[in-house]
């Protein structure tokens, strides 16, 4: 990293994030630390219960029932986590915006689009008529042909992915500094994927919004990410530029994921399951949480947990990897 | 159509219409004894309609379908017909958590399928439940918990367990493997590759995922609003489309470098 | 997805209120308090300290005392005893109308959700056509036709409660027949018959029991209102509504038991069927999600 980097929009800094014993042994995050710069698309990357979706969810002070935190969420330096009802609030409505996967949960079905899209900028202030026109100029901006006809429909005229760009357009209209985006495509189909994310990457280069985008998909986060973050057990165990990751990954779970992952060029190996299963909440490993799947496990790694430390040029949590292993 | 009779599965101009829409228009394909068919397509394309009427859960309007020249086509006339039929083509669900009765334990369930299609004693159904357990690499601790102890990827294993109890000709995999984790996924997708090799079922895989064709299928479908707009061998049809669709299709798979800008021109 | 499909059991509307009692300890109290009534039904004649029947004109409204616990009626009968032997006819009704519209709305609600198209067409508009005429109404014109008596009033309501419990097995069972481990074991080579008792029946069945149970205390309200009207049952049988007319005439006489205590025990025996019918749906919609 030069000097010229931009400064970061939002810093996760060792978050500790515990729910009650009798509901998980583990911590379902332990000392997630991540940094999303001005501009940047930055990938979380994990399989069910590795705890990304709750990690991007702290980012909005969304945390789940009774659980007890450690740590620092800091959006534009301020921390999410010991704001008040007010600020919190006020962050979701100007600073952050999130993109669920879901598109049809996060709109009220009984209210016309327009009125979703308005809602959040009269609040602020802004007149009824600015406001219509401003809605009309960020459907134009996701792609949707007719924006005028579009904000007097309901959320059911709508397909999926045409919503989920009303949902898009809906994030962008308090012109967010963080978009975070949790598996925002996943309920889609692979073209309308396709458009859905080729806006994502427009609106983030014309207006310089960092953004988490959350995927299981690591073929996804290969195609639009600078960096990757991938996540086992509540723990960040691998980060680096995304050419470097998937070039030279130096975490064995990461060599794991990129071999069992199905890949569509002619000739490409057969995927190659990892052993095992994911971790669950109620198994608390006392070594390295990967140990028991992994193929280069040894004695020590049932016993140790590996820190993350800077492997190349990024930083993975392993023990092997300090000795040099070849994946 | 020739009168010798075909061996494998051979659907003809099969059609489904609910209300003004058409659902399925006139779906022709043939799945060889023992090959592997994908059928690829988005939401609405048809493909889950299709196979649906393969295993009798929708009514087809209008075509037919054969399984080495019995035609099965028609509603079963009567209990012999439809367990028959129930031998013969077999389905494994998307989801693992919506497809097997929340009350009844995972021995129960591969015990009742024995009950209704074999003569087998309790004894020798036991030991066949271990047997069919065992190959979908499941234990004794598997098969006395309930559907709610298990997690996806097991329940999965079950599902499948469960389809080969009755030794079907054709198994019929609709996304089966889409709401699994990716590690767990590839476990699968061996599991099924093995069971294959080795006791020679036709697959049938419906699928909206083009890599996991890759590695799966011999031959594959590509529907679009209900009808076949492009067939042939996997590595043909991924490594030299000839319709536009496959194309576009193919070119909106992410991987690195992908510009999914230039995928859609549409605005 | 076209329609939306209820799977929360039909609650009046005055009973909705309800819900904000809560449901830890009053669920348990009503628990009890059902439990009480049905066992002081079965053992009414052992537990009575009178005949509920036996006119004694000399101790007519004879206030609490040692020899009458809650007083005499203006007959001179012992309120106690009565209200023992009420609970009897009291729930016997209800029994009779909840079992049979459970039976008969399930067996159509279900051939309704499976079989789809004519079957479903005529069991749905024969379910809005009987749900369009009120169950008291009904009760009432049967009655003037057969003379009155129980057995027409439990008939009325019984057909009066079929849809209640109809389309609410036709809602749910419709949701169930579309998840998949109903469509495998019908891919398996079960009939539709054996699926639907085997595995969809048991399925559903919590949700049912749930609903019967809020109809029980609807149907004995209205059993009690219909004896009450003088249609039910007939003095000089021991009944609740029956003693609360019988009870009129002696609260302008200053005493008010006659016809306060069968109020209280059927205000107690509804809002308690209310209370665990809403607990028991309430259950079932937590472990649903």
């Amino acid at each position: 990293m030069n000097l010229s980097t931009p400064p970061p929009v939002l810093e996760i800094d060792r978050l500790e994030l515990r729910l009650p014993d009798d509901r998980a042994a583990r911590p379902i995050l332990d000392g997630v630390s991540l940094t999303v710069r001005a501009g940047e698309t930055v990938g979380l990357v994990g399989e069910s219960g590795s705890g990304k979706s709750v990690a991007c969810r702290s980012v909005l002070g969304l945390l789940p029932k009774g659980s007890r935190t450690a740590g620092q969420v800091r959006v534009n330096g301020a921390d999410v986590l010991t704001m008040d009802r007010a600020r919190l609030a006020a962050l979701r409505a100007r600073e952050v915006a999130m993109v669920f996967q879901d598109p049809r949960a996060s709109v009220n079905p009984l209210r016309r689009v327009g009125d979703f899209l308005t809602e959040g900028l009269r609040a602020s202030g802004t007149p009824a008529a600015r406001a219509t026109a401003r809605a009309e100029e960020l459907l134009d901006a996701v792609g949707i042909r007719d924006p005028r006809g579009a904000l007097r429909r309901h959320p059911h005229q709508f397909s999926g992915g045409m919503l989920q760009r009303v949902v898009i357009a809906a994030a962008l209209a308090a012109e967010p500094a963080l978009l975070v985006a949790d598996e925002p495509t996943t309920a889609l189909d692979v073209t309308t994927q396709a458009e859905v994310i080729s806006i994502l990457a427009r609106l983030r280069a014309e207006r310089g919004t960092g953004m988490l985008f959350v995927t299981h998909d690591l073929e996804l986060a290969s195609a639009i990410c600078d960096r990757v973050y991938v996540m086992y057990a509540g723990r960040i165990v691998e980060t680096r530029s995304t050419d470097e990751l998937f070039d030279r990954p130096r975490h064995p779970y990461t060599a794991g994921l990129l071999a069992c992952t199905p890949r569509i060029e002619a000739g490409a190996p057969a995927p190659r399951p990892i052993p095992g299963r994911p971790v669950s909440l109620a198994e608390a490993p006392a070594g390295c949480p990967f140990a028991a799947r992994c193929a280069h496990a040894v004695a020590r790694c049932a016993e140790e947990k590996p820190e993350l430390a800077r492997h190349g040029e990024g930083f993975a949590a392993c023990l092997r990897a300090e000795e040099g292993i070849r994946l | 159509m020739t009168t010798v009779v075909e061996k494998g599965l051979v659907v003809d101009g099969l059609r489904k219409r609910y209300g003004d829409h058409l659902a399925v228009d006139g779906v022709s394909f043939a799945l060889p004894a023992g090959g592997s068919l994908a059928i690829v397509g988005e939401s609405g394309s048809g493909k889950t309609t299709t196979v649906r009427m393969l295993v009798g859960l929708e009514r087809a309007d209008g075509g037919t379908v054969r399984l080495d020249g019995k035609d099965r086509s028609a509603r079963p006339r009567n209990r012999a017909e439809r367990l028959a039929r129930a031998r013969d083509v077999q389905m494994v669900f998307q989801d693992p958590y919506l497809s097997l009765d929340p009350r009844i334990s995972v021995s129960g369930c591969l015990d009742e399928v024995l009950r209704l299609h074999t003569s087998l004693d309790a004894a020798a159904r036991r030991a066949r439940v271990a047997d069919l357990l065992d190959r979908v690499g499941l234990g004794a601790r598997e098969a006395a918990a309930l559907p709610r102890g298990l997690s996806g990827g097991q329940r999965q294993r079950v599902a499948i367990a469960r389809a080969l109890a009755v030794e079907p000709r054709v198994l019929v995999l609709d996304e089966a493997v889409a709401a699994l984790d990716v590690s767990i996924q590839a476990q699968i997708l061996d599991l099924l590759r093995e069971i294959r090799r080795e006791a020679g079922i036709g697959y049938l895989f419906v699928t909206h995922d083009l890599a996991v064709v890759r590695h799966v299928a011999d031959d594959v479908l590509v529907l679009k609003s209900g009808q076949v707009v492009e067939s042939g061998p996997v590595d043909r049809v991924l490594g030299a489309p000839e319709h536009p669709y496959t194309r576009l299709l193919l070119n909106s798979v992410p991987r690195r470098g992908w510009d999914p800008a230039a995928v859609t021109d549409r605005f | 997805m076209t329609t939306t499909l209820t799977t929360v059991p039909y609650r009046r509307p005055g009973l909705r209120r309800l819900r904000l009692l809560g449901q830890g300890p009053l669920f348990t109290v009503s628990v009890a308090v059902l439990a009480l009534l049905v066992l002081v039904a079965v053992f009414a004649p052992l537990l009575a300290p009178y005949d509920p029947e036996a006119l004694d004109l000399g101790a007519s409204l004879v206030g609490t005392s040692g020899d009458h616990l809650l007083g005499t009626d203006q007959s001179g009968r012992d309120i106690l005893s009565r209200l023992l032997h009420g609970a009897r006819t009291g729930l016997l009704g209800p029994l009779l109308v909840v079992g049979v519209s459970t039976l008969l709305g399930t067996l159509l609600g279900v051939v309704a959700a499976w079989r789809g198209g004519w079957a479903d067409a005529i069991v749905s508009r024969s379910m809005d056509l009987i749900f369009s005429i009120p169950g008291l109404m009904m009760a009432i014109l049967l009655v003037a036709v057969t003379g009155p008596g129980m057995t027409a009033p439990v008939i009325a309501m019984a057909v009066a409660y079929t849809p209640y419990v109809g389309r609410l097995v036709r809602g749910i069972a419709r949701q169930e027949k579309a998840r998949p481990y109903i469509e495998a074991y019908v891919v398996q080579g079960w009939s539709g018959w054996t699926v639907c008792v085997r595995h969809l029946l048991p399925n559903i069945a919590p949700t049912v029991f749930a609903q019967s149970a809020m109809n029980f205390g609807y149907t004995l309200m209205d059993l009690a209102a219909l004896s009450f009207l003088g249609f039910g049952v007939q003095p000089p049988t021991a009944d609740w509504g029956t003693m609360i007319n019988e009870g009129q005439g002696a609260v302008l006489q200053g005493a008010m038991l006659p016809a306060l205590a069968p109020s209280v025990c059927i205000v107690l025996a509804v809002v308690a069927f209310g209370i665990v019918g809403e607990g028991l749906a309430d259950r079932i919609a937590r472990r649903e999600k």
